[in-house]
């Protein structure tokens, strides 16, 4: 609404800025479109909803939120960036869903001494050598979901693993948090083209090398796809399918269906973990949104409640950034994945637990927690970090 | 549509205006409160920059290229490299790390360009794309310079006595390149290059026996627009403190042609008048509607069918 | 590596390729006959996806939900020739690459207002989810074998269709020589309208067998429409035996690159190197393809223009 008034102002009258009130202001800046936009619809919702608990209030103040699309482009991310320091001013900088996103508006948000809360990526660097007393990952870092994979794999005795991700760096990353925690052997370890849409190339090297597991990191789309050709393929039958939880979240298993079915994923999060705030949470989404949460909606939510007992801390002056960060540090809610910390490098101290997709009475798809794998897992870089 | 006469002879000295609006526009937006769209304006030149260089390619030279991004995204990489590998050096002064962009991607138009223009039609488009292609998968794959992530660079270029960080500054020193830049493809099209290009778009045939070297006139153009592309480049990089692959992909060379072909063929200022409406329209819209692509895509139609010569056309016979 | 992980690649590049061939078709008399750019060639197949996806789960059955697909697409690909395509065949390429490109971008908005942001859910019928053994140790999956079958199919009814029949006969006239063939006398209009319906089907029915193994999203069509593209321009403009022969040889050659580069570099490259470059390698390798055809025939392998 304002920066329509902004603009009109601009063919007409003279106008001043508007003077910044009593209320705290947070930049969303998330991915809202294109095939990674179902990401960032799922961390706004859960955002959304932990508003309408805090009735639209952070710590007891009323919240201005300017929610915008990146459209997972670094460079339109960084205007945005730019936008919300350098002209509203906002407070806390949040929503993104991306590992490039969050590289290209760090400058930025930095620069301008706000704080950033991801609700998504970690990137290693920034737990490690990298550090930022103005950075706080309220999800988890790049390999932590890899880490969880690899040991679950590697406790169960696997010995000839199958590997698949995409060819960058991100998924770099994440095969060598499996391999940190998996010391089997393996049949094969192959990186994909980033977006590629077919993998019967890959399905038929998988079958002819006779892997006794398959370990695979394809996000979004890609994962979607690999799925469904692994199961039209007969590959389920044949070899267990091991994954991180983001390509077995909520919204893919109902978009996929039937060929998810028992497959085995890790994350910090699931619908059935027990407790008050966790039950609230996902009773309320489904009410509000017609559907199940996701790991990412929980993200969302957890990273507003957050920002709301930080700021209630500090009783509402954000200006003292040092109060502030010393509250978002004591991180004092109750957060729906259950225990939750930072480490001294604002990287979260938390469980991860082994997943597997069933189906539930209402005959929908989803993840059964079937074992905690870590329990208070700190990242693998904290010790890198000089804070 | 054509200037009723007692008018159009004011209208002639349009372009000063338009850079005295240029020079106010810092103080303007200032004034205002809008100090933050000074970045906006140096984007629209960059853009501008960019998209004339291909202008002269596409609107001049008949060759349409679906490739230009790779000289944009080599001029981007060169001075993030420079200040990667060899920073706190001389590499991170503008004075080097610019014009090296600008040689990068005249090396690579040079190489692109005398194996591409050995093609025509659609046949050119498609190797010019095949090959930005190439060079963005490669770049994909580059950890050591941030593949996917792309790259940071901690500040802008450094100049000697002038503080490129500062928006304002390195709006002016933009706005002065750009203003270089239009002067000499003005010049470049009054004189026998230009009209040879423009011989050349319309009948190759007829140029060669004429006795014109056609090719080695097409690799010129080529080369020389990589070279502005690969400044081009350099700055965008310098604006957003960024680099990434994407900058190299065939989506961003259509977005490029779909500027020029927006502001006009072939006409001095189509470079501008695209790149400034596409962006003002990508910032104006959302704010309006929540599916503005479609009022854009009609937008752009109905510039196809009503103004067939882009906007920088408009008012020309 | 084994012979028969050697036939199943086989396999694999035979059925990306045939569905490029569907895609390559469609386009290739579009810009052979009608001398027309048409970027939103992508967001047909995308529309065919989402109607079939959407129609299949509204019927309960996998062949009306294609065939209506395939009719409604077809449909909607002659009116869009009759309002806005029509009044571009006389303009420039340039003009037609702007006019196009809005259109993706209203197809594009337009289709994330209707279906909506997430991926459509569209699977594999029942019938043809299994595997079929083909030789002992080689099972190959059975829609993937029905996809094959679709495009050979089709490959046979156009072969026909051009070849063997009155209407393929203009529109080969059309694609050698347009003037000419409209001075003949034929009804030049009612023939691109019908030609354009047949590419807008042709598109639907690739959407509508790749959906099930593929996501079902906006943005879909831009990414196989590159690939269309440098089918047309191995092939040859305006020919279907060149639209065939391109479009298998880069099925096979991007199959064979992502199955055999890395594994070949591997022997004498480090690890760490064979992987960077190798994956890279198999991406590009459709590039070199075209730009090693293109040295060799500028026009592309079967031009039809005289």
């Amino acid at each position: 609404m304002k920066k329509q008034l902004l603009w009109l102002a601009l063919l007409g009258a003279l106008t001043l800025p508007a003077q910044a009130a009593d209320k705290i202001k947070i930049g969303f800046i998330s991915t809202l479109s294109g095939p990674g936009g179902v990401l960032g619809a799922a961390i706004r919702d859960g955002f959304n909803l932990a508003l309408e608990h805090t009735g639209g209030k952070v710590g007891g103040l009323p919240v201005e939120l300017i929610v915008e699309d990146d459209q997972q482009k670094p460079d339109v991310a960084k205007q945005l960036a730019d936008k919300m320091t350098k002209r509203d001013k906002v407070d806390f900088v949040t929503g993104v869903v991306f590992q490039n996103i969050m590289q290209a508006i760090e400058q930025p948000v930095f620069q301008a001494q706000t704080y950033l809360i991801s609700t998504n990526t970690g990137p290693s660097d920034l737990a490690g050598e990298r550090c930022n007393p103005l950075f706080f990952a309220a999800a988890w870092v790049s390999d932590s979901y890899s880490e969880a994979t690899g040991k679950n794999m590697n406790d169960k005795g696997y010995k000839n693993v199958f590997v698949i991700a995409p060819n960058y760096p991100g998924g770099k990353d994440v095969v060598n948090g499996f391999k940190r925690f998996y010391k089997g052997g393996y049949a094969g370890e192959v990186y994909t083209k980033l977006g590629q849409l077919d993998y019967a190339v890959e399905l038929s090297q998988l079958r002819a090398a006779k892997p006794d597991a398959v370990f695979f990191f394809l996000p979004g789309g890609m994962g979607v796809n690999f799925i469904k050709q692994y199961h039209q393929a007969g590959l389920n039958k044949e070899f267990p399918l091991f994954g991180t939880g983001w390509s077995f979240d909520q919204d893919t298993l109902a978009a996929v269906g039937e060929p998810t079915l028992g497959a085995l994923n890790a994350a910090h999060w699931n619908l059935d973990i027990d407790n008050p705030q966790n039950k609230k949470f996902v009773a309320d989404f489904e009410k509000k949104y017609n559907r199940l949460p996701n790991e990412f909606a929980s993200q969302g939510y957890d990273a507003l409640m957050l920002i709301d007992a930080a700021v209630r801390d500090v009783k509402g002056k954000v200006e003292d950034k040092e109060a502030l960060r010393k509250a978002l540090e004591a991180a004092n809610f109750k957060s729906v994945r259950g225990p939750f910390k930072f480490n001294k490098n604002h990287f979260p101290i938390q469980n991860y637990y082994l997943r597997q997709v069933v189906k539930d009475d209402k005959g929908r798809f989803v993840n059964k927690t079937v074992a905690t794998i870590f329990t208070d897992h700190p990242d693998a870089y904290v010790s890198a970090c000089k804070m | 549509m054509t200037m009723p006469a007692q008018y159009s002879r004011w209208f002639a000295y349009w372009p000063l205006a338009l850079l005295a609006a240029a020079l106010l526009l810092p103080q303007l937006l200032g004034w205002f409160g809008f100090d933050f769209y000074v970045s906006f304006a140096t984007r629209i030149m960059i853009m501008a920059l960019l998209a004339s260089s291909l202008n002269l390619l596409v609107g001049t030279g008949g060759m349409v290229s679906l490739g230009h991004a790779a000289f944009f995204g080599a001029g981007a990489y060169t001075v993030a490299i420079l200040a990667r590998e060899w920073g706190g050096t001389p590499a991170e002064s503008a004075l080097l790390s610019w014009p090296l962009a600008m040689l990068v991607g005249a090396l690579l138009a040079a190489f692109i360009g005398a194996i591409c223009l050995r093609t025509k039609g659609v046949y050119f488009i498609m190797s010019t794309l095949a090959f930005a292609q190439m060079l963005f998968y490669v770049f994909l794959s580059l950890k050591s310079y941030g593949g996917d992530d792309g790259m940071s660079l901690t500040k802008r270029s450094t100049l000697p006595g002038i503080d490129l960080g500062a928006d304002v500054v390195f709006y002016y020193v933009v706005l002065a390149l750009f203003a270089v830049a239009l002067l000499l493809l003005g010049r470049l099209d009054r004189a026998r290059f230009g009209k040879v290009l423009r011989g050349i778009k319309d009948n190759e045939l007829r140029m060669e026996s004429l006795g014109f070297a056609v090719f080695r006139f097409k690799l010129v153009a080529f080369i020389l627009a990589g070279a502005m592309a690969g400044l081009a480049g350099a700055l965008m990089g310098n604006l957003n403190n960024f680099v990434s692959p994407n900058m190299m992909h065939w989506e961003q060379s259509g977005v490029v042609l779909v500027m020029v072909i927006l502001g006009g063929l072939g006409r001095l200022w189509g470079g501008l008048a695209g790149a400034a409406a596409l962006l003002l329209l990508e910032e104006i819209l959302p704010n309006f509607l929540p599916h503005w692509q479609i009022l854009l895509g009609v937008i752009l139609l109905a510039v196809v069918f009503f103004a067939p010569r882009g906007l920088a056309g408009i008012f020309r016979a | 590596m084994s012979g028969l992980l050697f036939a199943e690649q086989c396999l694999n590049g035979l059925q990306f390729g045939l569905m490029l061939f569907l895609l390559a078709a469609g386009l290739t008399l579009v810009f052979g006959i009608m001398d027309l750019i048409n970027l939103a060639h992508g967001s047909l197949y995308m529309l065919g996806a989402y109607l079939a996806a959407t129609l299949t789960q509204a019927t309960d059955s996998f062949l009306s939900g294609v065939a209506l697909a395939l009719c409604a697409t077809a449909l909607i690909g002659m009116l869009l020739e009759l309002t806005v395509l029509r009044h571009l065949y006389r303009r420039d390429h340039l003009s037609q690459v702007l006019a196009t490109f809005a259109l993706i971008l209203i197809a594009n908005e337009a289709t994330r207002a209707i279906w909506g942001v997430q991926p459509l859910s569209f699977n594999v019928p029942a019938a043809l989810s299994g595997s079929v053994q083909l030789l002992p140790g080689l099972s190959y999956s059975a829609f993937r074998l029905a996809i094959i079958a679709v495009g050979l199919l089709v490959a046979a009814l156009l072969y026909l269709l051009i070849g063997r029949t009155r209407i393929g006969m203009l529109v080969r006239a059309g694609a050698s020589n347009r003037a000419m063939a409209t001075a003949m006398g034929t009804n030049i209009q009612r023939l691109f309208t019908a030609l354009f319906g047949v590419g807008a089907a042709l598109c639907a029915l690739a959407g509508a067998m790749l959906g099930p193994l593929l996501a079902v999203q906006v943005g879909m069509g831009e990414n196989i429409l590159i690939l269309a593209f440098v089918v047309v321009v191995i092939g040859g403009i305006g020919s279907v035996r060149g639209a065939f022969v391109g479009a298998l040889l880069v099925g096979v050659v991007d199959t064979f690159g992502r199955a055999f580069v890395p594994l070949t570099l591997r022997q004498f490259l480090p690890p760490a190197l064979a992987d960077a470059a190798g994956p890279s390698l198999a991406a590009i390798s459709i590039y070199i393809l075209m730009i090693l055809v293109l040295l060799w025939k500028p026009q592309g392998l079967f031009p039809s223009r005289a």
